[in-house]
């Protein structure tokens, strides 16, 4: 065996700064690529939807592209790719992110174009017919259409939560999105989509003094309005274990999912860091435990992932939140067998600690993922941006791999203790194909 | 209101291509080395010629590469090339076999030590290979639950008939029949260095890099079997082919057009007519049939290069009640592209989006491997992408008009789609010839 390799970090220069209109920036410059990304977020996901609007975030965030106030329907795509760029939108539990890659000498335009949309996108009643189809079209092809489609992130949250905003369909239901209105979205927009509940970040080829007179002349006259305030969204934990399932009709094998509630990704991030790198020790690749003795020793599943966040972003979430594993099994496959034996699993590891290695290869190969992402300037603009949302901290992205690098074995066992069969949440995909 | 305009756009400084190295060593192994030092990583991609072999057992093969050698067991393969931060996974695509994959800068001596032992070694050990094979069994069966793979394989059949790349996916009873032996066989016939290319980016010197793999794969040796592959067959028209999947909520929509390669002196043209049609959001098609209509969450189309030929596809999947008015604004897009040159500024914005993109694919270190990979596959070098900018930026409207009417017209269109036939087959047929396929 190797010696131990040294895990390396980044040291991404961190610029902030807050406009007078209340508006948060972050800039990373790296001129090492012709290229910058540009990201905006804002402090809204799909835990703020009102009851009776699920789905309501994702919407919105479609109509932020279909016009502001200088620009007619279709101009931001045309805008954006028209100088060289891509560009897309996300809706996250937490937050909703904008973003843009572009050549480096498309920064201003890209500027211009959130500065407009921040100021007021056209909530018109066409614009909003048309993109309530488009997202039933999307819901079709990446949930009804499709085996597995939502699993686990739509299908595990109602059997783990019990609170509508941590327990509802993120992707909504046809007949919520179908009621909604101009109205309801010019509300929408006017409680959280105010300058003093986003952040901006750029990152890549630029010159930090040029970039701040750019972003003060395109953002500097959005009117300035606060943030509204963010409800707390916890609620107890698991008093025992839920278990559901449910048939996937098109679905040809068994699946299963559980999820365990985990410390505060922000309140308690020393404790939460912890559950990240015990995911990767359980799970990543074929000499992680989980892999070796479920899908090689036992033949149990056919393959198994865990993840920390209900849509893998472990860094870019707030409380509550879960680790997650998730297993396809193969037919006539037993999701208790495959419990129990994560179960055993766990157990051991609590018992007899880490093998000699296990948890310095696991960092090692966190740290590369996480250098991988960072390549992109996408990969370092919206990961600042949230950290600098949620924790006012974007430099935490260059210290990651130190932190994971950091974390001990005897945190990972601690951590692993608190993974119990009576504190989790589990969801069966049982196939309906054929039958 | 205060009427705000669009900011103009600082023009793209001259395209500057990183330092490489490049090298063929004397097995036959051909070495290109790029730097691009922005984080301690380095990318690795081999590509390895595997036209016309033996299509499950290739299949398995490249699932199964990692299982195991002489030396090491699947689980110390995966540990040590864990502990540099590594990870190397093998594909298959109808031309070759391709491992992929990364570490920390300063684990690619161990990480290339590991490669070669499996490229040298690999020894498909029984018991493990029947764990793969299942898998893979499986994997194929949640496949063929998709319609996306689904439609691709109906399009594939439809397009190449009896050439080799018709079935690029195998039947799982032809899996189930592999035994580990036929792996050993296949894997001394082919994984072999002759005509293959390895490929590493990232925070190294490229001189060095290249040093390093010749010291660690110059004992893998061997001249493999010819597998060329002839050239694929011209697109025949004919009906529609409604492939049926009943319950459906969507039509998987697919058409196919005559293409051409990556160095024909028309293909920048036709990547330029392609994205006024269809090739990126802000195209023809999809202004049409999603932000004016409504009908798709996304529509796509795209030249796909083989080896052996070039083809452009075109994909939407779109609601169940619309497949005929789909079809219909499709056809009406294919022929306007075909008939009529494109507008001025249509076209200065695809080929702004179309050089940007280039840019943007060159500016990480995964992208870049990804990009040297693929094009030393088809013979060519970083250099090329010089060149295709150039001819990206001369391109004329009428040289676009001319090679869209040969390339995008709809006669020329091969079409499948796949739904709930009983509710779409009445739609289609409306406007078009269609056959049903045959289950």
């Amino acid at each position: 065996m190797a010696s131990r390799i040294q895990i390396p970090a980044t040291k991404y220069p961190v610029e902030r700064f807050t406009l007078a209109n209340g508006l948060r920036v972050v800039l990373s410059p790296d001129r090492s690529a012709p290229v910058v990304g540009v990201a905006v977020v804002y402090d809204v996901g799909i835990r703020s939807e009102p009851e009776g609007r699920t789905g309501f975030a994702h919407l919105f965030e479609h109509l932020m592209f279909q016009g502001s106030e200088n620009l007619e329907k279709l101009a931001h795509f045309r805008h954006v790719q028209g100088a060289g760029g891509s560009f897309n939108g996300s809706t996250h539990l937490d937050y909703t992110d904008y973003f843009e890659v572009l050549p480096a000498g498309a920064l201003e335009r890209a500027l211009f174009l959130e500065a407009d949309r921040m100021r007021g996108p056209r909530l018109t009643e066409e614009n909003l017919r048309n993109q309530v189809d488009v997202v039933k079209e999307e819901i079709r092809v990446n949930v009804l259409n499709r085996p597995y489609g939502g699993f686990p992130w739509l299908k595990l949250p109602p059997v783990m939560f019990k609170t509508f905003p941590n327990a509802h369909d993120g992707y909504g239901s046809f007949e919520d999105l179908e009621s909604a209105t101009v109205e309801d979205a010019q509300g929408f927009f006017d409680r959280y989509y105010a300058c003093g509940n986003a952040v901006l970040s750029v990152a890549g080829d630029f010159d930090v003094a040029e970039a701040t007179a750019l972003i003060e002349r395109h953002f500097g006259d959005v009117p300035a309005r606060p943030a509204p305030v963010l409800p707390a969204f916890d609620e107890p934990g698991l008093d025992g274990e839920r278990r559901e399932s449910y048939t996937d009709r098109i679905a040809p094998l068994p699946a299963v999912a559980a999820g365990y509630r985990v410390p505060d990704p922000i309140g308690a991030f020393d404790a939460y860091l912890p559950f990240s790198v015990l995911a990767e020790v359980l799970t990543d690749g074929d000499a992680s435990r989980l892999v070796e003795r479920l899908v090689q020793r036992d033949r149990t599943v056919t393959n198994i992932g865990g993840y920390l966040g209900f849509m893998g972003d472990e860094y870019q979430v707030r409380n509550p939140t879960a680790l997650l594993l998730q297993a396809h099994m193969p037919p006539g496959g037993d999701a208790g067998k495959v419990l129990r034996t994560v179960d055993e699993e766990l157990d051991r590891l609590v018992a007899d600690g880490l093998k000699p290695g296990e948890l310095e290869r696991t960092q090692a190969r966190m740290a590369a993922r996480l250098l991988q992402g960072t390549d992109e300037v996408l990969g370092r603009a919206l990961p600042m941006a949230v950290l600098e949302l949620q924790r006012g901290r974007p430099g935490l992205l260059n210290e990651l791999p130190k932190l994971i690098s950091e974390v001990t074995a005897e945190q990972i066992v601690t951590a692993a203790a608190t993974l119990r069969p009576e504190s989790r949440a589990v969801v069966e995909v049982l196939p309906g194909a054929g039958s | 209101m205060v009427t705000k305009t669009l900011p103009d756009l600082i023009p793209d400084t001259e395209l500057t291509l990183p330092p490489q190295a490049e090298r063929k060593l004397a097995n036959g192994l051909t070495v290109i080395a790029i730097r691009r030092a922005a984080v301690p990583l380095v990318e690795v991609r081999l590509r390895i010629p595997f036209g016309r072999a033996p299509l499950a057992p290739a299949t398995l093969l490249s699932q199964a590469l990692f299982t195991g050698t002489g030396t090491m067991s699947m689980l110390d393969i995966a540990a040590e090339l864990q502990a540099v931060g590594g990870s190397l996974a093998a594909g298959l695509d109808p031309d070759r076999l391709q491992i992929s994959g990364n570490a920390l800068a300063d684990g690619l001596s161990r990480t290339l030590e590991i490669l070669a032992g499996v490229l040298t070694g690999a020894a498909y050990p029984g018991e493990e290979v029947v764990t793969e094979r299942e898998r893979l069994v499986d994997n194929i069966q949640v496949a063929l639950s998709q319609p996306s793979h689904l439609a691709r394989v109906a399009l594939l059949k439809r397009m190449y008939a009896t050439h080799p790349y018709a079935v690029q996916t195998p039947a799982p009873q032809d899996v189930r029949a592999v035994e580990p032996e036929a792996l050993r066989e296949l894997h001394a016939d082919r994984v072999r260095p002759g005509g293959a290319i390895l490929v590493l980016v990232g925070d190294i010197d490229p001189e060095q890099a290249i040093d390093v793999a010749e010291k660690t794969l110059g004992g893998w040796t061997g001249e493999a079997r010819d597998g060329d592959i002839p050239p694929t067959p011209a697109l025949q028209t004919g009906p529609l082919l409604l492939v049926d999947r009943p319950g459906s909520v969507q039509s998987s929509l697919r058409i196919a057009l005559p293409a051409l390669t990556r160095t024909d002196p028309d293909y920048a043209a036709l990547t330029l007519g392609n994205l006024v049609f269809g090739g990126y959001f802000s195209s023809r098609w999809v202004e049409n049939i999603r932000e004016d209509k409504g009908y798709t969450y996304g529509s796509h189309s795209v030249v796909e290069h083989f080896a052996a030929g070039s083809a452009l596809l075109a994909a939407a999947d779109v609601a169940t009640e619309v497949t005929g008015p789909s079809l219909l604004e499709t056809t009406y897009e294919l022929g306007r592209i075909a008939s009529l040159p494109p507008g001025e500024e249509e076209l200065e914005q695809a080929r702004r989006y179309a050089l940007g993109t280039l840019r943007l694919g060159m500016s990480t270190q995964a992208g870049l491997a990804g990009l040297a990979s693929v094009y030393a596959g088809f013979g060519l070098r970083l250099d090329h992408l010089r060149e295709h900018s150039a001819a990206l930026a001369a391109a004329t409207r009428e040289q676009v008009a001319e090679v869209a009417a040969r390339h995008l017209a709809p006669s020329r269109a091969v079409t499948v789609v796949l739904g709930d036939a009983d509710k779409i087959e009445a739609q289609l047929t409306a406007l078009t010839a269609v056959e049903r396929s045959a289950q």
